[in-house]
Protein backbone atom coordinates (compact mmCIF):
# COMPACT_ATOMS: atom_id res chain seq x y z
CA UNK A 1 0.00 0.00 0.00
CA UNK A 2 1.41 3.48 -0.85
CA UNK A 3 2.27 5.81 2.04
CA UNK A 4 -0.75 7.95 3.03
CA UNK A 5 -0.76 11.63 2.07
CA UNK A 6 -0.74 14.35 4.71
CA UNK A 7 -4.01 14.78 6.66
CA UNK A 8 -6.01 18.01 6.30
CA UNK A 9 -8.24 18.12 9.38
CA UNK A 10 -7.95 17.29 13.06
CA UNK A 11 -10.67 16.99 15.67
CA UNK A 12 -9.22 17.73 19.10
CA UNK A 13 -11.47 16.59 21.94
CA UNK A 14 -9.79 18.61 24.67
CA UNK A 15 -11.97 17.35 27.52
CA UNK A 16 -14.92 15.04 28.13
CA UNK A 17 -16.30 17.38 30.80
CA UNK A 18 -19.56 18.95 29.62
CA UNK A 19 -22.44 20.86 31.24
CA UNK A 20 -24.91 19.13 28.87
CA UNK A 21 -26.16 15.53 28.96
CA UNK A 22 -27.37 14.92 25.39
CA UNK A 23 -28.44 11.30 24.91
CA UNK A 24 -26.72 11.14 21.47
CA UNK A 25 -23.36 12.45 22.69
CA UNK A 26 -20.49 11.33 20.44
CA UNK A 27 -18.18 10.77 23.42
CA UNK A 28 -17.66 7.15 24.50
CA UNK A 29 -20.24 5.50 26.78
CA UNK A 30 -17.48 4.51 29.15
CA UNK A 31 -16.33 8.07 29.85
CA UNK A 32 -14.41 7.21 32.99
CA UNK A 33 -11.87 5.15 31.06
CA UNK A 34 -10.32 8.17 29.36
CA UNK A 35 -11.14 11.13 31.59
CA UNK A 36 -7.48 11.88 32.29
CA UNK A 37 -6.65 15.13 30.47
CA UNK A 38 -3.39 16.16 28.86
CA UNK A 39 -1.69 19.30 30.17
CA UNK A 40 -1.25 22.43 28.07
CA UNK A 41 2.34 21.69 27.10
CA UNK A 42 1.49 18.24 25.76
CA UNK A 43 -1.40 19.59 23.68
CA UNK A 44 0.82 22.36 22.25
CA UNK A 45 3.43 19.74 21.29
CA UNK A 46 0.73 17.60 19.61
CA UNK A 47 -0.59 20.61 17.66
CA UNK A 48 2.96 21.51 16.56
CA UNK A 49 3.43 17.97 15.25
CA UNK A 50 0.04 18.13 13.53
CA UNK A 51 0.95 21.40 11.78
CA UNK A 52 4.29 19.88 10.72
CA UNK A 53 2.45 16.92 9.21
CA UNK A 54 0.22 19.24 7.14
CA UNK A 55 -2.95 19.79 9.16
CA UNK A 56 -4.79 22.89 7.87
CA UNK A 57 -7.87 22.95 10.10
CA UNK A 58 -8.34 22.06 13.76
CA UNK A 59 -11.78 21.60 15.26
CA UNK A 60 -11.58 22.28 19.00
CA UNK A 61 -14.23 20.19 20.64
CA UNK A 62 -15.02 18.03 23.68
CA UNK A 63 -17.03 17.62 25.87
CA UNK A 64 -17.09 21.35 26.24
CA UNK A 65 -13.70 22.73 25.10
CA UNK A 66 -14.20 26.13 26.76
CA UNK A 67 -13.93 24.42 30.16
CA UNK A 68 -10.19 24.29 29.40
CA UNK A 69 -8.72 27.55 30.68
CA UNK A 70 -5.81 27.15 28.23
CA UNK A 71 -8.05 27.34 25.14
CA UNK A 72 -6.74 30.82 24.27
CA UNK A 73 -3.14 29.54 24.36
CA UNK A 74 -4.05 26.64 22.09
CA UNK A 75 -5.85 28.92 19.59
CA UNK A 76 -2.92 31.36 19.59
CA UNK A 77 -0.38 28.59 18.93
CA UNK A 78 -2.42 27.19 16.03
CA UNK A 79 -3.07 30.63 14.60
CA UNK A 80 0.67 31.30 14.60
CA UNK A 81 1.09 28.25 12.35
CA UNK A 82 -1.67 29.53 10.00
CA UNK A 83 -3.91 26.63 11.02
CA UNK A 84 -7.63 27.43 10.74
CA UNK A 85 -9.33 27.09 14.12
CA UNK A 86 -12.96 26.13 14.64
CA UNK A 87 -14.49 26.17 18.13
CA UNK A 88 -17.29 23.64 18.65
CA UNK A 89 -19.20 24.68 21.77
CA UNK A 90 -22.48 24.18 23.59
CA UNK A 91 -22.42 27.94 24.21
CA UNK A 92 -23.74 27.95 27.77
CA UNK A 93 -20.66 29.08 29.71
CA UNK A 94 -19.11 31.85 27.60
CA UNK A 95 -19.21 35.57 28.29
CA UNK A 96 -18.26 38.44 26.03
CA UNK A 97 -14.84 38.80 27.59
CA UNK A 98 -13.88 35.19 26.91
CA UNK A 99 -15.17 35.35 23.34
CA UNK A 100 -13.17 38.55 22.84
CA UNK A 101 -10.04 36.86 24.17
CA UNK A 102 -10.51 33.90 21.83
CA UNK A 103 -11.07 36.22 18.87
CA UNK A 104 -7.93 38.15 19.80
CA UNK A 105 -6.00 34.88 19.97
CA UNK A 106 -6.91 34.31 16.33
CA UNK A 107 -9.99 32.08 16.46
CA UNK A 108 -11.45 31.74 12.95
CA UNK A 109 -14.94 30.32 13.44
CA UNK A 110 -17.47 29.31 16.11
CA UNK A 111 -20.03 26.53 15.95
CA UNK A 112 -22.78 26.49 18.58
CA UNK A 113 -24.98 23.44 19.07
CA UNK A 114 -28.72 23.93 19.49
CA UNK A 115 -30.50 20.86 20.86
CA UNK A 116 -33.83 22.39 19.92
CA UNK A 117 -35.22 25.50 18.25
CA UNK A 118 -37.19 26.17 21.45
CA UNK A 119 -36.35 26.36 25.16
CA UNK A 120 -38.46 23.30 25.91
CA UNK A 121 -36.77 20.88 23.49
CA UNK A 122 -33.30 22.30 24.24
CA UNK A 123 -33.79 21.52 27.94
CA UNK A 124 -35.37 18.11 27.31
CA UNK A 125 -32.26 16.99 25.39
CA UNK A 126 -29.40 18.87 27.04
CA UNK A 127 -30.77 18.82 30.61
CA UNK A 128 -29.36 22.29 31.21
CA UNK A 129 -31.54 24.92 32.78
CA UNK A 130 -32.06 28.07 30.66
CA UNK A 131 -29.72 26.55 28.07
CA UNK A 132 -31.63 27.98 25.12
CA UNK A 133 -31.46 31.59 26.37
CA UNK A 134 -27.76 31.20 27.09
CA UNK A 135 -27.08 29.83 23.63
CA UNK A 136 -28.94 32.73 22.01
CA UNK A 137 -26.91 35.16 24.08
CA UNK A 138 -23.61 33.44 23.20
CA UNK A 139 -24.50 33.46 19.50
CA UNK A 140 -25.13 37.22 19.67
CA UNK A 141 -21.82 37.80 21.45
CA UNK A 142 -20.00 35.74 18.83
CA UNK A 143 -21.41 37.92 16.04
CA UNK A 144 -20.66 41.09 18.03
CA UNK A 145 -17.03 39.92 18.15
CA UNK A 146 -17.27 39.70 14.33
CA UNK A 147 -16.66 35.96 14.35
CA UNK A 148 -18.53 33.83 11.79
CA UNK A 149 -21.15 31.53 13.27
CA UNK A 150 -22.47 28.08 12.45
CA UNK A 151 -25.64 26.83 14.11
CA UNK A 152 -25.42 23.06 14.56
CA UNK A 153 -28.73 21.25 14.95
CA UNK A 154 -28.55 17.50 15.65
CA UNK A 155 -31.88 16.12 14.38
CA UNK A 156 -33.96 13.25 15.81
CA UNK A 157 -37.60 12.39 16.56
CA UNK A 158 -37.99 15.12 19.20
CA UNK A 159 -36.94 18.08 17.05
CA UNK A 160 -37.39 16.96 13.43
CA UNK A 161 -40.62 19.01 13.36
CA UNK A 162 -38.49 22.11 14.16
CA UNK A 163 -36.34 22.09 11.02
CA UNK A 164 -38.04 25.21 9.60
CA UNK A 165 -37.63 26.90 13.01
CA UNK A 166 -33.90 26.08 13.01
CA UNK A 167 -33.60 27.82 9.64
CA UNK A 168 -35.37 30.92 11.00
CA UNK A 169 -33.19 30.80 14.11
CA UNK A 170 -29.97 30.67 12.06
CA UNK A 171 -31.14 33.69 10.03
CA UNK A 172 -32.14 35.64 13.15
CA UNK A 173 -28.73 34.97 14.69
CA UNK A 174 -26.95 36.13 11.51
CA UNK A 175 -25.28 32.73 11.14
CA UNK A 176 -23.16 31.99 8.11
CA UNK A 177 -23.98 28.29 8.14
CA UNK A 178 -26.59 25.91 9.49
CA UNK A 179 -25.95 22.22 9.93
CA UNK A 180 -29.09 20.10 9.86
CA UNK A 181 -27.32 17.01 11.09
CA UNK A 182 -29.40 13.89 11.54
CA UNK A 183 -28.04 11.99 14.52
CA UNK A 184 -25.64 9.18 13.66
CA UNK A 185 -26.29 6.08 15.68
CA UNK A 186 -23.27 4.77 17.49
CA UNK A 187 -22.18 5.07 21.13
CA UNK A 188 -24.76 6.96 23.22
CA UNK A 189 -27.05 7.45 20.23
CA UNK A 190 -27.01 3.72 19.47
CA UNK A 191 -27.96 3.05 23.09
CA UNK A 192 -30.86 5.52 22.71
CA UNK A 193 -31.96 4.50 19.22
CA UNK A 194 -35.50 3.55 20.30
CA UNK A 195 -36.12 7.01 21.77
CA UNK A 196 -34.42 9.01 19.00
CA UNK A 197 -35.08 7.51 15.55
CA UNK A 198 -37.52 9.63 13.51
CA UNK A 199 -40.40 8.42 11.34
CA UNK A 200 -39.98 8.12 7.58
CA UNK A 201 -42.76 10.63 6.84
CA UNK A 202 -41.01 13.23 9.03
CA UNK A 203 -37.68 12.53 7.34
CA UNK A 204 -39.25 13.06 3.91
CA UNK A 205 -40.85 16.33 4.99
CA UNK A 206 -37.51 17.45 6.41
CA UNK A 207 -35.76 16.78 3.08
CA UNK A 208 -38.36 18.90 1.25
CA UNK A 209 -37.96 21.79 3.70
CA UNK A 210 -34.15 21.71 3.51
CA UNK A 211 -34.06 21.49 -0.29
CA UNK A 212 -36.49 24.40 -0.70
CA UNK A 213 -34.59 26.53 1.85
CA UNK A 214 -31.26 25.85 0.17
CA UNK A 215 -32.65 27.17 -3.11
CA UNK A 216 -34.42 30.18 -1.54
CA UNK A 217 -31.49 31.12 0.69
CA UNK A 218 -28.71 30.79 -1.88
CA UNK A 219 -26.04 33.34 -1.02
CA UNK A 220 -27.82 34.13 2.29
CA UNK A 221 -27.33 31.02 4.43
CA UNK A 222 -25.30 27.87 3.77
CA UNK A 223 -27.22 24.79 4.86
CA UNK A 224 -25.29 21.55 5.27
CA UNK A 225 -27.47 18.49 5.48
CA UNK A 226 -26.30 15.28 7.13
CA UNK A 227 -28.80 12.70 5.89
CA UNK A 228 -30.36 10.05 8.15
CA UNK A 229 -28.57 6.73 7.58
CA UNK A 230 -31.45 4.54 8.66
CA UNK A 231 -33.55 5.77 5.72
CA UNK A 232 -30.75 6.10 3.19
CA UNK A 233 -30.13 4.08 0.03
CA UNK A 234 -26.37 4.57 0.05
CA UNK A 235 -23.90 5.25 2.86
CA UNK A 236 -22.08 8.50 3.51
CA UNK A 237 -18.40 8.83 2.59
CA UNK A 238 -17.58 8.74 6.29
CA UNK A 239 -14.48 10.85 7.15
CA UNK A 240 -13.73 10.92 3.39
CA UNK A 241 -12.42 7.39 3.90
CA UNK A 242 -10.79 5.81 6.95
CA UNK A 243 -7.49 7.55 7.78
CA UNK A 244 -7.48 9.49 4.49
CA UNK A 245 -7.86 13.19 5.36
CA UNK A 246 -8.44 13.52 9.07
CA UNK A 247 -7.95 12.13 12.56
CA UNK A 248 -9.12 12.65 16.13
CA UNK A 249 -7.25 13.09 19.41
CA UNK A 250 -9.21 12.43 22.62
CA UNK A 251 -8.58 14.01 26.06
CA UNK A 252 -5.99 11.47 27.21
CA UNK A 253 -3.93 11.76 24.00
CA UNK A 254 -5.19 8.64 22.24
CA UNK A 255 -5.24 9.18 18.47
CA UNK A 256 -8.19 7.78 16.49
CA UNK A 257 -9.16 7.58 12.79
CA UNK A 258 -12.65 8.88 13.69
CA UNK A 259 -14.33 9.99 16.90
CA UNK A 260 -16.34 6.78 17.28
CA UNK A 261 -13.51 4.39 16.35
CA UNK A 262 -13.23 3.07 19.90
CA UNK A 263 -16.65 1.47 19.52
CA UNK A 264 -14.86 -1.05 17.25
CA UNK A 265 -13.63 -3.18 20.11
CA UNK A 266 -11.27 -5.27 17.98
CA UNK A 267 -8.97 -2.31 17.32
CA UNK A 268 -6.06 -1.05 19.45
CA UNK A 269 -5.09 2.60 19.45
CA UNK A 270 -1.83 4.39 20.13
CA UNK A 271 -1.35 7.37 22.44
CA UNK A 272 0.55 10.53 21.48
CA UNK A 273 2.25 10.55 24.86
CA UNK A 274 4.13 7.42 23.71
CA UNK A 275 4.52 7.83 19.95
CA UNK A 276 5.03 10.64 17.42
CA UNK A 277 1.93 11.79 15.54
CA UNK A 278 3.42 11.15 12.07
CA UNK A 279 4.25 7.56 12.98
CA UNK A 280 0.71 6.83 14.22
CA UNK A 281 -0.80 8.47 11.14
CA UNK A 282 1.42 6.59 8.73
CA UNK A 283 1.76 3.14 10.19
CA UNK A 284 -0.29 2.36 13.31
CA UNK A 285 -2.39 -0.81 13.02
CA UNK A 286 -5.73 0.95 13.64
CA UNK A 287 -5.09 3.54 10.92
CA UNK A 288 -3.83 0.95 8.42
CA UNK A 289 -6.69 -1.48 9.08
CA UNK A 290 -9.37 0.11 6.84
CA UNK A 291 -7.27 2.53 4.79
CA UNK A 292 -7.71 2.33 1.02
CA UNK A 293 -9.69 -0.54 -0.55
CA UNK A 294 -7.76 -3.76 0.13
CA UNK A 295 -9.71 -4.63 3.30
CA UNK A 296 -13.07 -4.64 1.52
CA UNK A 297 -15.26 -7.69 0.97
CA UNK A 298 -18.07 -8.00 -1.55
CA UNK A 299 -20.31 -6.23 -2.41
CA UNK A 300 -17.96 -3.25 -1.81
CA UNK A 301 -14.82 -4.72 -3.39
CA UNK A 302 -16.12 -4.74 -6.98
CA UNK A 303 -18.55 -1.83 -6.53
CA UNK A 304 -17.92 1.33 -8.61
CA UNK A 305 -19.30 3.42 -5.73
CA UNK A 306 -16.41 2.47 -3.48
CA UNK A 307 -14.43 5.46 -4.76
CA UNK A 308 -17.34 7.70 -3.69
CA UNK A 309 -18.31 6.32 -0.29
CA UNK A 310 -15.35 4.10 0.76
CA UNK A 311 -17.85 1.48 1.90
CA UNK A 312 -19.45 3.94 4.35
CA UNK A 313 -18.97 4.02 8.10
CA UNK A 314 -16.87 1.29 9.77
CA UNK A 315 -18.36 2.03 13.20
CA UNK A 316 -21.93 1.63 11.94
CA UNK A 317 -20.96 -1.60 10.15
CA UNK A 318 -19.54 -2.94 13.43
CA UNK A 319 -22.45 -1.72 15.58
CA UNK A 320 -25.09 -3.34 13.40
CA UNK A 321 -23.35 -6.42 11.94
CA UNK A 322 -20.54 -7.14 14.41
CA UNK A 323 -18.02 -6.96 11.53
CA UNK A 324 -16.28 -3.62 10.98
CA UNK A 325 -15.19 -4.71 7.47
CA UNK A 326 -18.78 -5.32 6.36
CA UNK A 327 -20.62 -2.98 3.99
CA UNK A 328 -22.24 -0.13 5.92
CA UNK A 329 -25.86 -1.34 6.38
CA UNK A 330 -27.06 2.10 5.22
CA UNK A 331 -26.29 0.73 1.73
CA UNK A 332 -29.09 -1.05 -0.17
CA UNK A 333 -26.50 -3.63 -1.26
CA UNK A 334 -25.88 -4.69 2.36
CA UNK A 335 -27.71 -7.85 3.48
CA UNK A 336 -28.45 -5.97 6.73
CA UNK A 337 -30.08 -2.99 5.02
CA UNK A 338 -33.70 -4.10 5.52
CA UNK A 339 -33.02 -4.88 9.19
CA UNK A 340 -31.85 -1.31 9.70
CA UNK A 341 -35.10 0.06 8.32
CA UNK A 342 -37.05 -2.36 10.52
CA UNK A 343 -35.22 -1.13 13.63
CA UNK A 344 -36.26 2.42 12.76
CA UNK A 345 -39.89 1.43 12.15
CA UNK A 346 -40.07 -0.56 15.38
CA UNK A 347 -38.56 2.35 17.33
CA UNK A 348 -41.10 4.78 15.92
CA UNK A 349 -43.99 2.41 16.71
CA UNK A 350 -42.76 1.95 20.29
CA UNK A 351 -42.80 5.73 20.95
CA UNK A 352 -40.28 5.40 23.78
CA UNK A 353 -39.13 8.64 25.40
CA UNK A 354 -36.87 7.08 27.97
CA UNK A 355 -33.36 8.39 27.45
CA UNK A 356 -30.14 7.19 28.98
CA UNK A 357 -28.63 10.64 29.43
CA UNK A 358 -24.89 11.06 28.97
CA UNK A 359 -23.20 10.99 32.34
CA UNK A 360 -19.70 10.36 33.56
CA UNK B 1 -32.47 40.17 6.57
CA UNK B 2 -29.54 39.65 4.25
CA UNK B 3 -30.23 39.46 0.53
CA UNK B 4 -28.56 37.40 -2.17
CA UNK B 5 -26.12 39.58 -4.03
CA UNK B 6 -26.35 39.65 -7.82
CA UNK B 7 -22.87 40.30 -9.17
CA UNK B 8 -22.39 42.96 -11.85
CA UNK B 9 -19.24 44.57 -13.32
CA UNK B 10 -19.57 47.25 -10.59
CA UNK B 11 -19.47 44.74 -7.72
CA UNK B 12 -16.38 45.00 -5.52
CA UNK B 13 -15.62 41.50 -4.19
CA UNK B 14 -13.34 40.54 -1.33
CA UNK B 15 -12.58 37.49 0.78
CA UNK B 16 -14.24 37.82 4.20
CA UNK B 17 -11.77 37.71 7.10
CA UNK B 18 -12.82 34.16 7.97
CA UNK B 19 -12.08 32.87 4.46
CA UNK B 20 -8.34 32.60 3.95
CA UNK B 21 -6.38 32.14 0.74
CA UNK B 22 -2.92 30.92 1.65
CA UNK B 23 -0.04 29.08 0.04
CA UNK B 24 0.51 25.63 1.51
CA UNK B 25 4.28 25.13 1.47
CA UNK B 26 4.07 21.42 2.29
CA UNK B 27 1.85 20.58 -0.68
CA UNK B 28 3.17 23.36 -2.93
CA UNK B 29 -0.25 24.75 -3.81
CA UNK B 30 -2.80 27.42 -2.90
CA UNK B 31 -5.57 26.53 -0.52
CA UNK B 32 -8.75 28.29 0.65
CA UNK B 33 -9.67 27.72 4.30
CA UNK B 34 -13.28 28.43 5.28
CA UNK B 35 -15.71 27.21 7.95
CA UNK B 36 -15.74 23.39 7.69
CA UNK B 37 -14.26 23.68 4.20
CA UNK B 38 -10.85 23.23 2.58
CA UNK B 39 -10.73 24.05 -1.15
CA UNK B 40 -7.93 23.70 -3.69
CA UNK B 41 -8.56 26.38 -6.35
CA UNK B 42 -6.93 25.98 -9.77
CA UNK B 43 -4.45 28.53 -11.14
CA UNK B 44 -7.02 30.82 -12.76
CA UNK B 45 -9.27 30.74 -9.68
CA UNK B 46 -6.28 31.75 -7.53
CA UNK B 47 -5.58 34.62 -9.92
CA UNK B 48 -9.16 35.84 -9.60
CA UNK B 49 -9.24 35.43 -5.81
CA UNK B 50 -5.99 37.36 -5.35
CA UNK B 51 -7.61 40.28 -7.18
CA UNK B 52 -10.70 40.20 -4.94
CA UNK B 53 -9.18 42.76 -2.58
CA UNK B 54 -12.23 44.86 -1.71
CA UNK B 55 -10.90 47.76 -3.83
CA UNK B 56 -11.31 46.81 -7.46
CA UNK B 57 -14.71 46.27 -9.09
CA UNK B 58 -15.24 43.10 -11.13
CA UNK B 59 -14.76 45.20 -14.28
CA UNK B 60 -11.15 46.00 -13.33
CA UNK B 61 -10.52 42.40 -12.29
CA UNK B 62 -11.58 41.31 -15.78
CA UNK B 63 -9.28 43.94 -17.35
CA UNK B 64 -6.32 42.77 -15.29
CA UNK B 65 -6.89 39.12 -16.14
CA UNK B 66 -7.37 39.90 -19.86
CA UNK B 67 -4.02 41.64 -19.82
CA UNK B 68 -2.25 38.88 -17.91
CA UNK B 69 -3.58 36.07 -20.10
CA UNK B 70 -3.49 38.12 -23.33
CA UNK B 71 -7.17 37.35 -23.77
CA UNK B 72 -10.06 39.37 -25.15
CA UNK B 73 -11.94 40.82 -22.15
CA UNK B 74 -15.30 40.09 -23.77
CA UNK B 75 -14.35 36.42 -23.87
CA UNK B 76 -13.59 36.14 -20.17
CA UNK B 77 -15.97 38.65 -18.57
CA UNK B 78 -18.96 36.32 -18.30
CA UNK B 79 -16.81 33.55 -16.78
CA UNK B 80 -15.28 35.86 -14.17
CA UNK B 81 -18.67 37.31 -13.17
CA UNK B 82 -20.06 33.77 -12.94
CA UNK B 83 -17.13 32.72 -10.73
CA UNK B 84 -17.66 35.65 -8.36
CA UNK B 85 -21.41 34.97 -8.27
CA UNK B 86 -20.81 31.30 -7.49
CA UNK B 87 -18.33 32.05 -4.70
CA UNK B 88 -20.61 34.77 -3.33
CA UNK B 89 -23.53 32.29 -3.32
CA UNK B 90 -21.39 29.93 -1.28
CA UNK B 91 -20.58 32.84 1.07
CA UNK B 92 -16.88 32.55 0.26
CA UNK B 93 -16.72 36.05 -1.24
CA UNK B 94 -18.43 39.10 0.12
CA UNK B 95 -19.25 42.00 -2.13
CA UNK B 96 -19.94 45.68 -2.02
CA UNK B 97 -21.75 47.34 -4.92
Amino acid sequence: MPAPGPPIGMLAELTYRCPLQCPYCSNPIDLLKANRELDTGTWLEIFAQAADLGILQVHLSGGEPTLRRDLEDIVAALSKRAVYTNLITAGVNLDGQRIGALAAAGLDHVQISFQGASAEVTELIGKYKNGFEKKLQTARLVREARLPLTVNAPIHRHNIHQVADFIDLALQLDADRLEIANVQYYGWAYLNRAALLPALADVERQVEIVEAARENLKGILNIDFVTPDYYADYPKPCMGGWAQDAFVVIPDGTMLPCHAAQTITSLEFDNLVDKPLAEIWQSSSAFEKYRGFDWMHEPCRSCPRKELDHGGCRCQAFAVTGDAAATDPACILSPHHDALRQVAEAAVAEKSTEFSYRRI
Amino acid sequence: MRKRLMVTPDTVPRLPTHVRLQFDELRGKWVVLAPEKVLWPDEISVDILKRCDGKDPARDIVNGLAQEYAADRSEIEADVIEFIQDWSDKRLLTCEV
